[in-house]
């Protein structure tokens, strides 16, 4: 009972951590730019193939495996932002109303186009990156993978830097003030294309940093891409829509809640009680737990 | 004058292809047989979609949870209870209408993306559901059916041509009348529409159970043509996606244009199969690059110079 209250309580740690990290971004990103990136998963997992494709299959070896994933991954984020979002955001052909729609819609079709290309590329079946590190702890009767216990700190060590990064510099500072209003941001003479542009930079780097992590820890495949989605839009909604402190709150419940019903229940309903939580928090208290307003 | 002589030639051109479509049993083989009668369920889907995207606004990515609904409850009280087709249907079709109200409830609370998200996990839950009561349902590879409308290929196609244009009908007067108007109206600013004294809860009502109604009915038909019904088929994400494309590339808020996107799609699947697994990214992108330079579809090619005066 004790060990396995242990494994819970380490693999939530984790998972909640890298769950943090994919949402912080995705939250910025319609904070700022009010993209509700359907794609988010497909990103995550760009990251996480071309990552375990560089350690597997090149002398880069995992750690330079890592960074060519997460430079992929901020190289889509720039496509994705330059190709699809801005000029849809500046058609003249689409009423302003209905240009959320045309943007959401032409998200979930990128994520299909890269689930298609992934599948093709790298195949379906699901990989693991080789371990960061080798050797295990044991405590309390249970063994943890020390590289279990670096990505966490990984994990944790990037949301300290983005925190400090957004509350701290100026830039950063520039980024969180556009995510509660951008025409105040370029009222005051910030050139707003340059800070959208620097916050999908951001966001890519965090979600490939997360998908590197999550193919190192769980594993990856390009089918998990539109579940990595909702499960970021459910931490997104409980944590409160573009406030990245409750994010986190919200992964780590998620991250618990997901750990718990896999080895209590069943690991194949992982997702079902954070889908039923976010369904239950929309018709209650739809401005999330940490919500505002 | 101008406008009217438009619409006259639009109305002919439409029956003269309704005409082309019934006669098309005396000269195509039963394979382009087949692929229409797909394409014919897709464009109901399209359709029912339009009515909710095109007009009311509504950002439903939840298609396939009315349509697998009505799919599942058609072939489940067929397998499962042995209750002969039609009654079957109607019982798919209930299930799907009920389904509706169910996502309509959220539609009323929350506001676009929002609500896209919400319905997303509706069809993720009821995917899931399929995959644990498998026993039943079949899982992954699906549930197959004893009982089919007819063995007939012309007969699939008629029964299949019937039912869209049926559908084709009701949707059409119903966006073309008050209704429409109204439901547009709510759909890009509810408040106003309120204040203007219009019920705006009652017509969204009205527009998901009718939307639920066909998709569903459409689901639960396709199932007793195919024989079998199967995520992959009625529910996966892909399916939506499919609904979306022919819709905005057929032209949304025109109803008829989904039937053109819907033929196009199947058409465009079956062309580019030798692709595989490819094929879907390939059309995705077809209609990434539609979205980006002609947002306003097939129809809206037509339809420039007439506008919606």
């Amino acid at each position: 009972m004790l060990h396995q209250l242990v494994e819970i309580l380490a693999d939530g740690f984790v998972i909640g951590a890298i769950f943090a990290l994919g949402a912080a971004g995705f939250t910025m990103i319609f904070g700022v730019s009010g993209v509700l990136n359907l794609a988010h998963g497909s990103i995550m997992v760009i990251a996480a193939l071309v990552a375990w494709f560089c350690a597997e299959h090149t002398p880069l070896g995992i750690y330079g495996g890592a960074l060519v994933g997460i430079a992929a991954s901020v190289a889509s984020t720039y496509l994705l932002y330059g190709l699809v979002i801005r000029p849809l955001n500046h058609s003249k052909r689409i009423a302003d109303n209905e240009r959320p729609v045309f943007v959401l819609t032409a998200t979930l079709l990128v994520a299909i186009i890269l689930q298609g290309v992934l599948d093709y590329a790298f195949g379906s079946s699901p990989i693991t990156t080789p371990t960061l590190i080798d050797g295990v702890w044991r405590v309390a009767g249970v063994t943890i993978p020390y590289s279990q216990i670096l990505i966490g700190v990984i994990a944790w060590l990037v949301l300290g830097a983005l925190w400090y990064f957004v509350t701290r510099t100026r830039p950063g500072k520039a980024m969180l003030a556009a995510s509660m209003s951008t025409t105040g941001l370029a009222l005051v003479g910030y050139d707003i294309r340059k800070v959208q542009r620097q916050v999908w930079g951001l966001y890519g780097l965090l979600a490939g940093i997360a998908g590197v992590l999550l193919a190192s820890f769980t594993g990856a495949s390009s089918d998990i891409a539109i579940s990595l989605t909702v499960n970021a839009f459910i931490i997104v909604v409980l944590g409160g829509l573009g406030n990245v402190a409750g994010s986190l709150g919200a992964a780590y419940i998620i991250g618990f809640l997901g750990t718990l019903t896999a080895y209590l229940i069943s690991p194949a309903i992982r997702e079902v009680p954070g889908l039923l939580a976010l369904v239950l928090i929309l018709y209650i208290r739809p401005q999330g737990l940490f919500g505002r307003h | 004058m101008q406008l009217k002589h438009l619409i006259h030639w639009r109305s002919t051109l439409v029956l003269l292809a309704l005409i082309v479509l019934i006669l098309m049993p005396l000269g195509a083989s039963g394979y382009v047989l087949g692929v229409l009668t797909v394409a014919f369920y897709l464009a109901v889907y399209a359709m029912s979609w339009d009515l909710l995207f095109g007009y009311a606004g509504e950002v439903n990515f939840g298609p396939t949870f009315l349509v697998g609904l009505g799919a599942y409850g058609a072939g489940l009280s067929n397998s499962v209870f042995s209750i002969p087709v039609w009654p079957s249907v109607a019982i798919g079709t209930f299930l799907a209408l009920v389904g509706g109200l169910v996502l309509a409830g959220p539609a009323l609370r929350l506001r676009g993306p929002y609500f896209g998200l919400v319905t997303l996990v509706a069809v993720i839950l009821l995917e899931k559901m399929i995959g644990l009561f498998s026993s039943y349902t079949g899982g992954e590879i699906g549930l197959t059916i004893m009982d089919v409308l007819t063995i007939s290929n012309v007969g699939n196609f008629y029964y299949a041509l019937g039912f869209m244009v049926i559908a084709a009908i009701a949707l059409r007067t119903v966006a073309r009348s008050s209704i429409g108007l109204i439901l547009e109206a709510s759909g890009q600013d509810p408040v106003a529409t309120e204040a203007l004294g219009f019920n705006v809860t009652k017509y969204k009502l009205f527009a998901f159970a009718l939307s639920a109604l066909f998709s569903g009915m459409a689901g639960a038909l396709m199932v007793f043509y195919l024989g079998s019904a199967s995520p992959g088929t009625v529910v996966t994400v892909f399916v939506t996606i499919q609904i979306i494309i022919a819709t905005i590339v057929g032209g949304r808020r025109t109803i008829l244009g989904p039937i053109l996107g819907a033929i196009f799609l199947i058409v465009a699947g079956e062309v580019l199969r030798p692709l595989g697994q490819l094929s879907n990214a390939v059309v995705a992108l077809i209609a990434l690059l539609l979205l980006l330079f002609a947002p306003n579809g097939f129809a809206g090619l037509f339809a420039r110079s007439g506008g919606r005066a």
